[in-house]
């Protein structure tokens, strides 16, 4: 019987025939942790009694939620960071380069068939590049550093297919926000799933790391795109280590195959505060917004800001709306900036900040106040997600984001790109 | 082990963000501190209501979002002594075992709020004895039993080095 991407990943992190529902023990080849779960990961390392990691080579720290840090407590964590990174040989990146999930694909820390765990629910953006990632707790990624291995129940895998073609100012943030709308934020609880079709082939890498990333928006546990040549040029620029992909089984057996046609599509708006409740644009009605994010693990990449930046070439933003960019990585704003789309941008009256998180997490560069609504290209949507419980999030495309910065109200960026 | 306590309820897809708001759990280590503030965005007097050894009871997909191990910590810290939910989102449902905060899975339609709870975590029965029935919880797999009766994964790996081997499930 033909197997699933998740478990023949299995199999070869285990070493044995495994099947969707077995238990078992797996090496990591990654374990990623960023500033908001690692300094508890410390501290659980040191009551367990963790003397050496099992390989400094394999885990990465990031400083990104809380970069700058705006307090002196949160300054004192990122130092237990630094501290624990020199004392075990870890590589750690710093304030500035970036969202953990881009730095982990871009510098090509992880490939094809790896199997990663990161102490952040977005772990399961690197399924866009055909590694099994999954989000961990703290002390989970303290065992890991310490044995180098996690139990893991291997899951049943959902195959989605989705065919058409993409029309113009339709993205894909818009097919996972639909894909969210259909199948809700528990629709794939406990199983990965494999996402495929003519759309998912003909979107760049970077395209794809925006699906796989809301994977976990459906309770998937990981969102995996089967590589391609494509996949494996992008992997390979960025990469110095060696590589086998691993692709599904002709004959593998999912739990449920879903397909979608989305040659139709419109731009979607996720409404607040669920992420699963979505609604074309055109029938969204009048949300006047105070502001806009461009940014995230989702859209900060080079690609959404391009868009944005052909969006407000030689305009102005509404007066009453704060739009906020942060690239998801130093590169990316060296690119944005060299391409002259940084320039647009702030012309056009946007704020830049420093490529991280962002506002998208509540802690800093954009609380919004109370009664405001926000348009943003982050993946979560929660009441007080950005730090305030009497504000409204709206989650769209970057090109979505941009226009409705012009106008003042959420728009359809589609008058925008003819 | 018999745990007993009142029921707060909740409804379905309750995230991590609700439990501890990422403006809290960014700043500190003190899960004592975060404690004061759990559930505050969608109910601020909650850490007030809650009593020690109190159960949360909600719907589906609970402790869904972030990965963040502060949202079991935090209800730990508070009072809280387990989450009854109809399903629980799978980094929570790990994260929780690993702190030792209980954590069942079970059809909660009918548990009102304020009852008081009776769970036994050997047979997995939880008794609502104010309203007098007994529901059977979904059997947890052997490797969370195992961290969960050493105390939690802290424990576990301090006396261990290592995971407890988890064989094969049984489906």
């Amino acid at each position: 019987m033909g197997k699933t991407i998740a478990e023949k990943i299995f199999e070869r992190k285990t070493g044995f025939p495994v099947k969707a529902g077995d238990l078992v023990i797996a090496r990591i080849d990654m374990a990623m942790g960023q500033d908001g779960t690692t300094p508890l990961a410390i501290q659980s390392f040191e009551e367990m009694g963790g003397k050496k990691v099992f390989d400094p080579s394999r885990i990465i720290f990031i400083i990104d939620h809380n970069a700058p840090s705006q307090l002196e407590a949160i300054s004192q964590l990122h130092d237990n960071m630094r501290k624990f990174a020199e004392n075990y040989g870890l590589t750690i990146y710093e304030v500035g380069c970036g969202v953990c999930h881009e730095i982990m694909v871009a510098k090509g820390l992880v490939v094809p068939g790896d199997l990663v765990i990161g102490a952040d629910s977005h772990t399961c953006t690197y399924g866009a590049i055909g590694a099994f990632s999954t989000g961990v707790g703290s002390t989970e990624l303290a065992a890991a550093m310490i044995s180098g291995q996690l139990w893991f129940k291997v899951p049943e895998t959902i195959l989605i297919r989705i065919n058409g073609t993409l029309p113009p100012g339709v993205y894909s943030k818009d097919v996972i926000l639909y894909l969210a709308s259909q199948i809700g934020a528990d629709g794939a609880t406990y199983q990965a799933i494999e996402f495929t079709g003519p759309i998912i082939d003909r979107l760049s890498v970077e395209e794809r790391l925006t699906i796989s990333n809301m994977a976990v928006e459906l309770g998937a546990k990981a969102g995996i795109i089967a590589p391609d040549e494509k996949t494996l040029t992008w992997v390979k620029q960025r990469t110095i280590k060696s590589f086998e992909p691993i692709y599904p089984d002709p004959d593998a057996v999912y739990l449920k195959e879903l397909t979608y046609d989305c040659s139709t599509l419109t731009p979607q708006v996720a409404l607040p505060h669920r992420v699963d409740t979505v609604t074309s644009i055109d029938s969204l009605g009048e949300v006047v917004i105070q502001e806009a994010y461009l940014g995230t693990c989702t859209n900060g990449r080079s690609v959404d800001i391009e868009v944005a930046a052909k969006i407000l070439q030689d305009k102005k933003v509404h007066p009453k709306v704060r739009l906020i960019v942060a690239p998801a990585s130093k590169e990316i704003l060296l690119e944005a900036i060299e391409k002259g789309w940084i320039e647009t941008i702030v012309k056009a009256g946007g704020v830049l900040v420093t490529p991280g998180c962002g506002p998208c997490v509540g802690t800093h560069q954009g609380v919004p106040g109370d009664g405001w609504n926000v348009v943003s290209t982050a993946n979560r949507n929660f009441k007080g997600r950005m730090g305030n419980n009497k504000a409204f999030i709206y989650l769209a495309s970057p090109a979505t984001v941009a226009a409705s910065a012009l106008e003042g109200k959420i728009t359809d960026p589609r008058k925008y790109l003819r | 082990m018999i745990l007993k306590g009142k029921a707060h309820i909740f409804g379905d897809d309750i995230n991590t963000d609700y439990i501890i708001s990422g403006k809290y759990k960014f700043k500190t280590l003190d899960m004592n501190e975060l404690g004061k503030h759990v559930m505050e965005d969608i109910d601020p007097q909650f850490s007030q209501k809650v009593e020690i050894g109190d159960f949360i009871v909600a719907g589906k997909n609970f402790g869904c979002g972030s990965s963040r191990e502060q949202a079991p910590r935090a209800l730990l810290a508070s009072g809280i002594r387990g989450v009854i939910a109809s399903s629980i989102a799978r980094i929570f449902f790990r994260n929780a075992i690993n702190c030792g905060l209980v954590a069942l899975e079970c059809d909660t339609s009918r548990i009102q709020s304020g009852d008081e709870m009776e769970i036994n975590l050997t047979t997995g029965k939880i008794n609502d004895l104010t309203q007098n029935f007994t529901i059977e919880a979904a059997p947890l797999p052997e490797v969370m039993i195992q961290i969960l009766n050493e105390g939690g994964l802290v424990s576990y790996f301090k006396k261990h080095g290592s995971f407890p081997e988890p064989g094969k499930s049984q489906s």
